[in-house]
């Protein structure tokens, strides 16, 4: 018996949007996240032909293969996605690009590509998947652990955490989101949002590693994020064909933030002194929360202001890698000419 | 200060002893004294003159201060290999004396009279520049005074070589492009230093220059330059780097040319430079351009390549195709950042880990920087891999002679590209499958529209369908392609440039700018009645015409400017029934090859003195 499946705006079922079986441990808050970007790219009706899927190396770094089987993917080399995203967005610009990193290729090898890509505000969403270990070679430290946290073979952590939010917010990253694998509704949400920005979208998603580290007092296991979490707001993604507009922005109410594709997004302010757009406040508030104890969730920081790479080059509509030959090489009089210069 | 006679020398220079259109000129200055625009007047006005001519500038890793030589190789015969100068213009108080010592007998200096230095050499003919008193009354401030300080050995040596002062002003106008008043302040100096130099200087040495018609319709170009302007033809759209001496100026010269060559009907850029926070990013950036479409380079130096050593191997194997000039300079880290160097011939043709085998591609003129700097993006494309293109700094940054740039007839051959089309049409894509029994598989760009034509590239283990796999099997099949791939290339890439005589003794082997002191050496060899042959590889891997040579010949010399004789060892190691007859020489002081040096390689090598 067929089963009808419901198509969405291009006709395409969520089937359309898998990949292969993931080989991740089960229970792995990456497979989580990797089926709320199925859903996502879904439910936005996204062409997987118009989406690239970038990844480094590691655990999370494999995941691109188990999601949006008809894209294009590139699992590159630790630490240096953020640089081929670069590139292949520059020679294709009209491309939607989701780049999937973790702990250790954003925090420890790639911190410096890292950095300069948010610098660079290429557009793309960055999707680190947080787990404050390395699996793949059974259980290190990353640089994203948190000081003086105790596991079986590492040991104790003698040094203090890299924060990717705060490290994305002081390089100048206009869209900078927490969230946690387990609450499925956030992270999708939170993709949305991220898919439609302008620039590069940094979202740190914790993900317990079930094999190394989710004892229940590490800040990165289930048991401890599920205990913990705090949600900064409440996020509702209303599609563009939707015309839903809250202007108003007082404590306890909504606020909607007006993303650079005309889709919005709407806000639940659950603290009265947060603001989304304020630089310092968002850096202030991930600083108390870790000094509570607290692991505080949703969009830290929002400012669509800068330009992406993209728009910075001022290229036209039609991408590098698509421009027709008598646009790449100039005629002979205009070589002739700029010989003549030379004799 | 007044008027000095000549201290001493050879009273000669009647025509039966002159010296015509043939000598070498080192000018020392020290480093950021805006030197630069005298030396190029010099070089120009030569070149103006129909004269065969070739500029070097050996010049230290230092912004200001340090000692700096311009050398300027004039030739009759259309040599341009570096020779050790005859003519000084000592003008740097900090090496006078170590540059006079370096003159031979009968050598000429003209050095500047306010350095405190007393002429010692009697088998030199000295002439002293009066600088400080010819710039009385010149009206330009302090600084600017520096600077045209320069233009006063302009004048004195068009003087003594019988330079036509019109000329040097049309290479005044040349370097300035025309902005008049710049002209008119350097060359008013040059005026009254020439005018001096012919009232108070009496000619005695034997140098001199005569017009001749050599140089009509060449141009006067460097290397870096010439490889960036290939690239603009070759259809370069993405370019990512990090500065590096010598390199930089290739990029420079892509982001001079760029604007002017390449703008859509709507006046928007068809292209992108980015500069990268390091090589690794540099090279990222390409490989990334290049898995999407678009043809991308980058350009760097030895210390750079060591950088992009991961991600040449993952191209390699991921097969994208990307361009890299590694303009060569001597050593690792900082190594001798400022000489020149055949030293990553090893390393680029293995760089990556595990059985990787590059494209090389090395460019010895500008003809050839251009030719190759658009057909490198062809090669990349064709066979979806990384092309190295082996230059070095002194082709990259010096002024070379050439011919007008060849317009590339062929279009842009950009490979097995599948369109969605295409894909559509197939039965089953599959990325890596050997279709056509080259060792090239088809790709298919990101954003192509059809929902079959995506493929996940990656470092890992892969089978024909581009799917993750560690079966044995897969990857020993897959590495028998890519060798295959390599064998493909031999037919892609530039053919051998080979010269062979009656009654040759000796095949000598080379690459690059090597060239230019074999070929001299050759010509003064064959006059001693010693032939030898010459082959310059134009690429590695290469052409049966090289395996062709080595075979006609009992006895070769391959020449290099390394010490391990690296091409000889790959070549030994490609060509092992050959291996016993491939000897080797290496060149290691960071300065170009002398004609004279080659000469006495291969006569110790012919008489057995050495290997």
């Amino acid at each position: 018996m067929d089963r009808v499946q419901k198509l969405n705006l291009v006709g395409l079922s969520k089937a359309d949007y898998a990949a292969a079986p993931s080989t991740l441990c089960k229970g792995c808050g990456h497979n989580s996240i990797a089926n709320q970007i199925i859903q996502v790219c879904y439910e936005l009706s996204l062409r997987p032909q118009d989406v690239i899927k970038l990844s480094g190396i590691g655990c999370s770094s494999k995941s691109p293969a188990y999601f949006l089987g008809q894209s294009h993917g590139f699992n590159s080399l630790h630490g240096r996605m953020p640089a081929l995203g670069t590139g292949a967005l520059q020679a294709n610009h009209t491309l939607r690009a989701i780049g999937v990193s973790g702990d250790g290729d954003t925090g420890s090898i790639g911190l410096g590509q890292f950095k300069h890509l948010v610098r660079r505000n290429v557009r793309m969403v960055y999707i680190v998947e947080n787990n404050g270990v390395y699996g793949l070679t059974k259980g290190q430290f990353s640089a994203t652990a948190e000081y003086g946290q105790v596991l079986k073979y590492a040991g104790r952590n003698d040094f203090p955490p890299i924060d990717v939010c705060v490290e994305a917010i002081v390089a100048g990253a206009g869209f900078v989101a927490r969230s946690f694998a387990g609450d499925a509704k956030q992270v999708r949400e939170l993709l949305k949002a991220a898919l439609s920005f302008r620039g590069l979208a940094v979202l740190d998603i914790i993900s317990p590693c079930v094999a190394f580290n989710d004892e229940d007092d590490s800040r990165k296991s289930y048991a401890w994020g599920r205990a913990h979490e705090k949600a900064l707001q409440e996020l509702g993604y209303i599609p563009p064909q939707e015309e839903i507009v809250i202007e108003d922005y007082d404590p306890g109410a909504t606020r909607v933030v007006e993303l650079h594709d005309g889709s919005r997004l709407t806000l639940r302010k659950l603290e009265v002194d947060y603001e989304p757009n304020d630089r310092l406040r968002a850096l202030e508030r991930i600083q108390r929360a870790e000094e509570q104890g607290e692991l505080v969730t949703g969009l830290l920081f929002y400012d669509d202001s800068r330009p992406s790479l993209a728009e910075v080059s001022g290229f036209g509509p039609t991408p590098l890698s698509e421009l027709p030959d008598h646009l790449l090489r100039p005629s002979r009089d205009a070589l002739e000419g700029l010989l003549a210069g030379y004799a | 200060m007044g008027v000095k006679e000549p201290l001493s020398g050879p009273r000669v220079g009647t025509e039966s002893t002159a010296k015509v259109n043939d000598f070498s000129m080192a000018v020392a200055t020290a480093n950021g004294t805006g030197s630069q625009t005298a030396n190029l007047a010099l070089l120009r006005s030569f070149f103006k003159m129909g004269i065969p001519v070739h500029g070097k500038n050996i010049f230290p890793s230092n912004i200001q201060g340090l000692p700096t030589w311009y050398h300027i190789r004039v030739s009759r015969h259309g040599y341009v290999a570096r020779r050790e100068p005859e003519l000084l213009v000592a003008f740097n108080p900090a090496t006078i004396h170590e540059d006079v010592a370096s003159l031979p007998a009968g050598g000429v200096c003209v050095y500047n009279a306010d350095i405190r230095y007393t002429p010692d050499r009697p088998d030199l003919t000295y002439y002293p520049v009066p600088v400080k008193e010819l710039l009385d009354g010149v009206e330009v401030s302090g600084k600017v005074k520096d600077y045209v300080a320069n233009m006063t050995y302009v004048g004195v040596v068009a003087h003594l070589l019988g330079v036509p002062i019109d000329v040097v002003r049309q290479s005044l106008e040349h370097h300035f492009g025309g902005r008049a008043k710049l002209v008119d302040t350097n060359f008013d100096v040059v005026l009254r230093a020439h005018g001096w130099a012919q009232e108070s200087l009496e000619k005695v040495d034997p140098y001199r220059v005569e017009p001749m018609d050599a140089t009509q319709g060449l141009i006067l170009m460097t290397g870096n330059e010439a490889g960036a302007l290939g690239a603009v033809f070759g259809g370069v759209s993405v370019a990512a780097w990090y500065p590096i001496t010598p390199s930089t100026s290739f990029i420079d010269a892509l982001r001079e040319f760029l604007p002017k060559l390449r703008k859509d009907p709507e006046g928007r850029p068809t292209y992108t430079v980015v500069q990268a926070e390091d090589e690794l990013a540099a090279i990222g950036m390409v490989v990334g351009a290049g898995w999407a479409g678009a043809r991308a380079l980058t350009a760097t130096s030895g210390p750079g390549l060591s950088l992009m050593a991961e991600f040449l191997g993952l191209a390699y194997f991921a097969e994208v195709p990307a361009v890299v000039w590694d303009i060569q300079r001597v050593g690792p880290s900082t190594g001798l950042p400022t000489r020149t160097s055949q030293g990553d011939v090893a390393f680029a043709y293995g760089i990556g880990h595990g059985d990787t085998r590059h494209v090389l591609l090395f460019p010895s003129s500008i003809e050839e920087c251009f030719e190759f700097g658009w057909k490198a993006h062809d090669l990349a494309d064709q066979l979806q891999t990384p092309v190295i293109v082996l230059s070095d700094l002194d082709l990259g940054m010096n002024n070379w002679m050439g011919e007008p740039f060849a317009y590339p007839e062929q279009p842009l051959q950009r490979g097995k590209v599948l369109s969605a089309e295409e894909v559509e049409r197939l039965e089953r894509f599959r990325r890596y499958a050997d279709v056509d029994g080259d060792g090239i598989p088809y790709r298919t760009l990101p954003g192509n529209q059809s929902p079959r034509a995506a493929w996940f590239g990656r470092g890992t283990g892969h089978d024909e369908d581009a799917r993750y796999s560690e079966k044995g099997d897969d990857w020993w099949r897959n590495m028998e392609r890519l060798r295959r791939k390599h064998d493909t290339a031999r037919q892609y890439v530039p053919t051998a440039v080979i010269e062979e005589r009656q009654g040759a003794r000796l095949g000598v082997i080379c690459y690059g700018t090597t060239r230019y002191a074999i070929e001299e050496a050759r010509d003064a060899l064959a006059q001693e009645g010693v032939v030898i042959d010459v082959m310059r590889l134009r690429a590695l891997p290469f052409g049966a015409e090289v395996e062709g040579f080595v075979a006609r010949h009992d006895d070769l010399l391959v020449i290099e400017m390394n010490r391990d004789n690296q091409l000889r060892d790959i070549l030994r190691a490609e060509l092992p029934q050959h291996a016993p007859k491939l000897h080797g020489v290496g060149y290691i002081d960071g300065m170009p090859l002398t004609a004279d040096w080659v000469q006495r390689q291969v006569l110790a090598h012919l008489s057995g003195r050495a290997d």
